[in-house]
């Protein structure tokens, strides 16, 4: 049966490519095979069902007449805007495309990826194989992913539970989304916050359960110039504001070592390196994990907060 | 079976496909379309009773097959694939582009054009492309080394430093390939030492040096699919119950956990796989009281030993 209603659609795409003129639901239940059975109540509804199935494939399906006459509504498919207009891409470039359509590892980037390719394929464009280059690959494991990239493809606003740190329970966010943006490994989306009435940064991991569509497509608009990387950044990273001395044993805490911008030895098997830092309780949890193999010297703070977790730890 | 959503799009893109490749082979189309030699049979007999109203045989779409291979005479029509969705052409687009702005990683040059060719056949579907970013973090110095032994076949020697068990070791591995997961960068090596297929993390490679001795990784290396992440837990891992406080919830984004349970006022209980249990005391010493072990309760007597010994640094 499935195999009928692909050959129907196969014909059906192939008859409206065709014709110039745009044909009516009449003239194309006698043009194509599979739409004689039953009686026409049955045909409508799958009709329909063709048409809805045709569109969301992204095959431009065009209504119009050529006369005044309500009966004589029709539909025909535009060659120019069918098609995928010519692309020829040197060895060089193709290789690039190959390279990139590796990028994403995830669902429901990557089945976009493979049938794009596909398409170019039938295009002509040959993507070689991989040439041991380094190949990038980007997750989009985080549940909301999907809804939040379709909602900000199609510009509709949005609403979602999302957990923060600072607060017990999830919080419900209304949010016109401007962009999403995968920052050194995660997701972020990016928004007009609609009850702050300010732009927001969201971390994908961080909203629970579904992503609900509250507007329209294309309600939502983007104010021209925001930066969406830059406001990611700036809430992503911390630059140092100050520095700690720290006491590392010979061998540990190398993470500790690489960032150091001084080294100086300090008795046998251990040195003192210097690192800078801002946030002291961020910074003890950095340097806690590393036990007796590393002792925060100065400042009293860090060192507090390394203290104060150890003695939570030891009881 | 193929439900025909999927079906009609392939076989949209194959009559254009095989316009475009006369004598094409069943085993190259295939593999080109991701399907079985039997499924890309099907496709074609279903393809050449479709055409033309009328459906006299000089409308149907006409295939040739000789020996091994296929060609396509008459495609009635479909003479071009369809254009690319909207998702289709973010997911190019988005992929080129990061490919672009990331230093190191490949020559932007050619990458700039095919993004142009790309954006240019996407037409009206490229217009979201702006409302995408990807930033991959940059790269390490050991990158142009270990790509140098790549395309050359050398072995190389690291020093490397593991951070689950905080040691340096050095060893000679033979490079298979780099690749990126999310932003990081890797390379996969046969281990000289381990005998075995390991992966290490560029950044984490303190200094790395070409030996002049030909990479002679065995041949029948098992092919690990990556596509689940470069953690894969195995059967002998430990399963370690860590309680949250919401100041530690970020465990649950950053790590992958078996489960993830809510108590209520932002308080999680995760179960995480870990093979060893350096990792896992380092984490909970890091984490200090926001987050406890629940189980194993040896794992959580360690960890309360390993805090005591820390303070003893901080007595005087």
């Amino acid at each position: 049966m499935a195999a009928n209603k692909t050959e129907r659609l196969l014909n059906l795409v192939i008859c409206l490519l065709a014709t110039r003129r745009y044909l009516t639901v009449q003239q194309i239940r006698e043009a194509v095979p599979g739409y004689d059975a039953g009686g026409e109540e049955a045909f409508r509804r799958m009709f329909e069902r063709d048409k809805e199935e045709l569109r969301e494939l992204g095959v431009p399906l065009e209504t119009g007449s050529h006369s005044h006459g309500e009966e004589d509504v029709g539909y025909r498919i535009a060659r120019r805007d069918y098609e995928l207009p010519e692309i020829d891409l040197a060895p060089d470039e193709a290789a690039a495309l190959g390279l990139a359509a590796r990028l994403w590892q995830s669902a429901p980037l990557a089945g976009a990826t493979g049938s794009a390719l596909l398409k170019l394929r039938a295009a002509g464009v040959e993507p070689p194989e991989s040439a041991g280059a380094l190949e990038p690959r980007v997750g989009a494991s985080e549940p909301a992913f999907e809804a939040c990239w379709t909602a900000v493809t199609s510009g509709r606003p949005i609403r979602f539970q999302y957990r923060t740190s600072n607060r017990p329970a999830p919080e419900e966010r209304r949010v016109e989304p401007w962009g999403v943006v995968s920052w050194h490994g995660r997701w972020y989306l990016v928004g007009h916050d609609l009850a702050r009435d300010a732009s927001r940064v969201f971390r994908l991991s961080r909203i629970v359960g579904t992503v609900a569509t509250t507007g329209p497509a294309g309600s939502v608009e983007v104010p021209p110039g925001q930066d969406l990387r830059g406001l990611v950044a700036r809430m992503a990273s911390e630059t140092p504001s100050t520095s700690a001395r720290v006491r590392v044993r010979h061998g540990a805490a190398w993470e500790l070592r690489r960032a150091a911008t001084t080294t100086t030895p300090d008795g046998a098997g251990w040195d003192v390196v210097e690192l800078g830092f801002s946030d002291p309780e961020r910074f003890a949890d950095r340097v806690t994990g590393y036990g007796a193999d590393a002792v925060v010297l100065t400042p009293a703070d860090a060192r507090a907060a390394v203290v104060r977790r150890l003695e939570a730890l030891a009881r | 079976m193929i439900a025909p959503q999927d079906q009609l799009p392939r076989l949209l893109a194959l009559v254009p496909y095989l316009l475009k490749r006369p004598g094409v082979s069943f085993s190259v189309a295939a593999t080109d379309f991701g399907v079985s030699e039997e499924r890309l049979r099907k496709d074609l007999n279903l393809l050449w009773v479709c055409g033309l109203p009328g459906h006299y045989p000089g409308d149907l779409i006409e295939i040739e097959f000789e020996g091994d291979t296929i060609t396509l005479s008459d495609p009635q029509g479909v003479v071009r694939p369809l254009r690319l969705t909207v998702d289709e052409a973010l997911a190019l687009i988005v992929a080129l582009r990061t490919l672009a702005e990331t230093p190191g990683l490949s020559d932007p040059e050619p990458v700039l054009r095919a993004l142009a060719k790309v954006e240019e056949a996407a037409g009206a579907s490229a217009a979201p492309a702006g409302r995408i970013e990807v930033a991959l973090e940059g790269e390490g110095s050991a990158l142009p080394v270990v790509q140098d032994a790549l395309t050359r076949g050398r072995r190389l020697h690291l020093r490397y430093w593991t951070a689950g068990r905080d040691e340096t070791t050095e060893r000679d591995v033979d490079p298979v390939r780099l690749l990126m997961v999310d932003s990081r960068s890797y390379l996969e090596a046969y281990c000289r030492r381990a005998e075995s297929l390991r992966v290490f993390r560029l950044d984490r490679i303190q200094t790395v040096t070409i030996l002049d001795i030909a990479s002679d990784p065995p041949a029948e290396l098992p092919s690990r699919d990556l596509s689940q992440g470069l953690f894969q837990p195995t059967a002998d891992d430990t399963v370690v119950t860590l309680a949250l406080e919401p100041g530690a919830a970020w465990v649950a984004d950053f790590y992958p956990c078996e489960s993830v349970a809510e108590l209520g006022d932002g308080r999680l209980v995760v179960e995480i796989r870990t093979r060893g249990s350096a990792w896992i005391r380092r984490l909970a010493l890091s984490l200090g009281p926001s987050g406890q072990i629940v189980s194993p309760a040896d794992l959580a007597a360690q960890v309360r030993d390993d805090a005591r010994k820390a303070l003893t640094g901080y007595a005087e």
